[in-house]
Parts: structure tokens; sequence; C-alpha cells
């Protein structure tokens, strides 16, 4: 049985709350046209399943629902393939009980 | 630029941030903090155990004030394949006591109030502020920080690095290096919500007692990991956590195994019917005593997950991080009181006092451990836990089997799976990185 098909990350994130910084996203994806295994690697261990691919085969982000756990900072900005931030001050998920 | 100079700056205000900055201020430094979230805590995810004789050293009245869930009489590991568990409880009266030894907390709760304590103490704390770089002077020397509020350079005679385990700062400034993906965990957690009788009747609990289990075995599907179970008042705080590299390596997903954990027949009935309320992920600082960077430098100090202090194996690290942070503020108050100035040199005193304190001892204790756990992880988590349930079930299911035959047969399994010499190799690597 694949488990993940059966999992809603969607849902999951709705019960947290975000301030959304619009326009300034922190956390960015270099621009490519074949993505790099640490790029596809984020598509699996991304928890808030922000990075998907697109209809041309490239990685892309979405942070609106990024927890901040700093996963894709570790696999991914060392090779340079992301550029990585903290939100601006007061920005991004704000956590009820942590 | 704040023309206003500080004694100190603190980067964070988790545990090893409001530890440090409360030692200072009741020194009589002046003192400023910088949190990037909304209040303190809202950046903050641990399960969360709090080990009450740290916190007393920072707070001695904390047990009247602070909001507790339940002080802890008993803890379970549980060793799981996927369909049973085998279990080692050990609960005591004991531990109901007029000063309990740990409770579970919530961390976005308990850090509010913690903060509160350490504004009282004469703290500046400014919220909603992201540091975005150190500022250096003459040598390299730091001297304060930008941050993303207009004029944002300050300037103070120290800084206090407690930014947490993806801490931007030291990294940028070449102070220490980003956290590699196997030193690093991902843990990925839930709150789920029941009325309290109920979770007192599924946890076998009178009033304010509490219960944590700690789980490994299948449910990390044979990576380096670990389940949690922890009983709040009202609340359960579940989740799993794997290395990040084994993450890479596999291509599971956090969320599948956060489920799979969820419906193993040990775990559903004990949140069955309850309401999920918050999703959470946070690392975890793994790679113990060997990944420890540089402490201290001219004109700053790293402390708490943001310096990888974190005990892996007794899953211990806000007691290492308010410890860590509470001896720093410690060392720069020496520093200052001898009106010297907060060079490596005069700082170097901060680990000196580490060195001796139970942090890095009990991180050297097991500096071999982690790589053992994260070279041997099919053995460990999958091996096993298989081996270590069939025996058991061979063990208690009676079917008229003769007993010889049945001991007889787990052995044999055993070396089956991972022979004589497997067996003893395993056996001797573990005693020699636990001792």
């Amino acid at each position: 049985m694949n488990v993940e098909s059966l999992v809603r990350v969607e849902d999951k994130l709705y019960y947290n709350r975000y301030l959304v910084d619009i326009g300034h996203p922190h956390v960015k994806v270099r621009a490519h046209t074949t993505p790099s295994p640490q790029l596809l690697a984020l598509l699996k261990a991304c928890p808030a399943r922000c990075y998907e691919l697109n209809d041309d085969g490239q990685v892309e982000i979405t942070v609106d629902g990024c927890i901040e756990c700093g996963t894709c900072r570790v696999i991914a900005e060392p090779t340079g393939d992301i550029e990585w931030s903290h939100p601006r001050g007061g920005y991004g998920v704000q956590f009820k009980f942590g | 630029m704040i023309e206003e100079r500080f004694d100190a700056i603190v980067v964070g205000a988790g545990m090893a941030g409001n530890a440090a900055a409360l030692t200072m201020a009741k020194r009589g430094m002046k003192v400023l903090q910088l949190e990037r979230g909304e209040y303190p805590g809202s950046k903050n995810v641990q399960g969360a155990i709090l080990y009450a004789d740290m916190m007393e050293k920072l707070v001695p009245e904390f047990r009247e004030e602070a909001p507790l869930e339940r002080h802890l009489i008993e803890q379970r590991f549980w060793m799981m394949d996927d369909r049973s568990h085998v279990g080692m409880h050990y609960r005591s009266d004991d531990f109901n006591e007029e000063r309990p030894n740990r409770y579970t907390i919530i961390r976005a709760q308990f850090d509010k109030w913690f903060s509160s304590k350490v504004r009282e103490a004469g703290v500046t704390l400014l919220c909603e502020t992201t540091v975005t770089e150190l500022v250096r002077g003459e040598r390299e020397r730091i001297v304060g920080v930008r941050t993303d509020r207009r004029d944002g350079e300050i300037h103070a005679d120290v800084v206090v690095l407690a930014e947490g385990v993806n801490g931007l700062l030291g990294t940028r400034a070449g102070l220490r290096a980003r956290p590699r993906p196997d030193n690093v965990a991902l843990a990925v957690k839930e709150m789920h919500f029941l009325p309290r009788e109920t979770i007192e009747a599924r946890f076998n609990l009178r009033g304010d007692e509490g219960v944590v289990i700690e789980a490994a075995g299948t449910i990390s599907r044979g990576m380096t990991g670990m389940g949690f179970i922890y009983a709040n008042k009202e609340c359960i705080s579940l989740g799993i956590g794997c290395l990040v590299a084994d993450f890479q390596r596999t291509s599971q997903t956090p969320y599948g195994l956060l489920d799979q954990f969820k419906r193993h027949p040990s775990v559903a009935p004990l949140i069955a019917g309850s309401e999920v309320k918050e999703y959470s992920a946070h690392l975890i600082p793994e790679g113990g005593y060997k990944s420890i960077p540089q402490l201290y430098g001219e004109g700053w100090v790293v402390v708490g997950d943001a310096a990888q202090l974190n005990n892996a194996v007794h899953r211990e690290g806000s007691n290492l991080a308010m410890t860590s942070g509470r001896i720093a503020a410690e060392a720069i108050g020496l520093v200052k009181s001898r009106g010297e100035p907060m060079s490596a040199a005069n700082l170097s005193i901060y680990k000196k006092m580490l060195d001796d304190s139970f942090v890095i001892k009990d991180l050297k204790k097991y500096k071999d451990l982690p790589p053992l756990m994260h070279t041997q992880s099919q053995n460990f988590f999958l091996t096993y836990p298989q081996l270590i349930s069939k025996a058991m079930q061979n063990f208690v299911r009676v079917d008229g089997t003769p007993k010889a035959e049945k001991e007889k047969a787990t052995l044999k399994s055993f070396v089956r799976a991972r022979s004589w010499t497997g067996l003893f190799g395993d056996a001797c690597r573990f005693a020699r990185a636990w001792r």
C-alpha cells in the first residue's frame, strides 16, 4: 500500500497559522533546465511539500506553507540549488504549540 | 544605526537564548535580545520534555509559575516491528515527588512565560526582528548585528548566538559549517487533542501524572530514527524523526512515516478520536561530540542547538541548551567583571566551563554512538527489532512446541540474520560506543 498517496499534506498545513510575506519568498530555487539530484530529493523530503515539479520537469517552490525546518537548506544549499533565508521578522509560520 | 550600546546582544529567544539573556541581566548587564517570531516561542518546536534541575538553576520558582503540562512518572521504550512492540517500561511512584524531575511542556506557551521572566530581569526584547548579518569591526572582531529593521545596525561588546539549529548568522560569517545531512534529523510532529480524562485513562495516569513513549524499529523503515508520544494535559504530542541523509537516500516522505506510525496497532488506540491542531517540523542536531563547532571567538559565543549541543541517545536537548546558555553568560559576566575585553582568549573560559559540565561530558561519553547508529541503521532499526519481536512472540505463544525447540529456533533466526561473527561484532561495537 502506498502510504504517501493517502496523506494530504495540505490538510495538515491548514491547522497551522501563517503570516505570509507576499512577494518576498524566503527560499528561492535557482533557475535550471534539468533538476539536480538534490533538488529532486526535496520533492519527497520537504515535510510541507513546498517543492513540486512543473510541466517542464523543473522544480518549483511555493513557500506559503513552509514550516521553516531547514531540511532543504541542509540538502540543497551547498550545491547552490536554492537560496535560503529566514522570513523577514514577524512573517512565516507562527506556532501556537510548537 | 541604533545609537544605544549594549553589553550583550542575544540572537534568539529559545531555551539557550533565554537562559543566556536572563543570566546576564541578573548580573546587571545591559542586554538586548532579538527574536524573529511574532512572540517568543512562535518559531520553536520540541517534543517536549522540560528538565527541572536545569530550569531551577535559572528560575527557582518555575514550578509555581510556568505553564507545565504533566510531571513524568513513567518512561516507555518500545522496539517496534510492523504489528507489535517489545516494551521496557519504567514507572515509579518515587517520581510523584514534591519537586518532580521532568515535565512535559508545550514550547510556544512555555517560552512565552520564560521570556516574561527574562524581561522582568531587565532584558530588552525585540520580536519580529530577523538578524541578517553579524557586523565586524577591527581585526575581524564581531561588534554587533544588522537586522531587517530600518536603521537595523546595533552594537554590543559581545554577541551570543542562540539562533537554533538553522542559525544562518554563524554560518554566513564563517564561524561554523552548515549542518550536514548526516548530522541532523528531521522530525515531524502533530498535536492531538483529547479530553483530559481520556488521556489519563488511556495512559493509566492520575491527576497531573505523565508518561512518555520513545519508539524505534521498523517505523523508521531502516533509517536511523525514532518516534515519540508524549502525554500532555489535554493533548498528545506525537512525532517521528530520521536523519536527513536517510530521507535523501531513501526518498521516504516524513509525513508518510508519521502516518504509518499513527496507524500502528500499538499507537492508533492511544490517539483514536483526537483532533489535530498543529503540524510542525524541526531539525535536531544528531552529530554529537564530533560535530560541535568552535564555541567562541572575537566578540562572540555560540550556545544550544546552534552549537549542535544535543544528546541524541538520551533525547536531551533543551537542558543542554539552557545550561550552555547559562554557562556562556556566566563566562561573559566573569570577563566583564574583570574589566577585560570580550576577546577569544578571554571568552575561551566558556569552553573550559562547558567542558567541566555534564553537557560536554555526556556528549563525549557517546561520541562514537551517532556514527555507529548511522552506518548500521539497517541492523539496529530493522533487523534486530524484527528478530526480537519474533523471539518474544515465540516465547509467549503457547502451541505445544517444546520450549527447548522454541529456544533453538529463536537462536537460529538470529544467527541466520546476522551470523555469529555479525552478532558478536554488533554487540562489541555497541558496547564500545556506549561505554
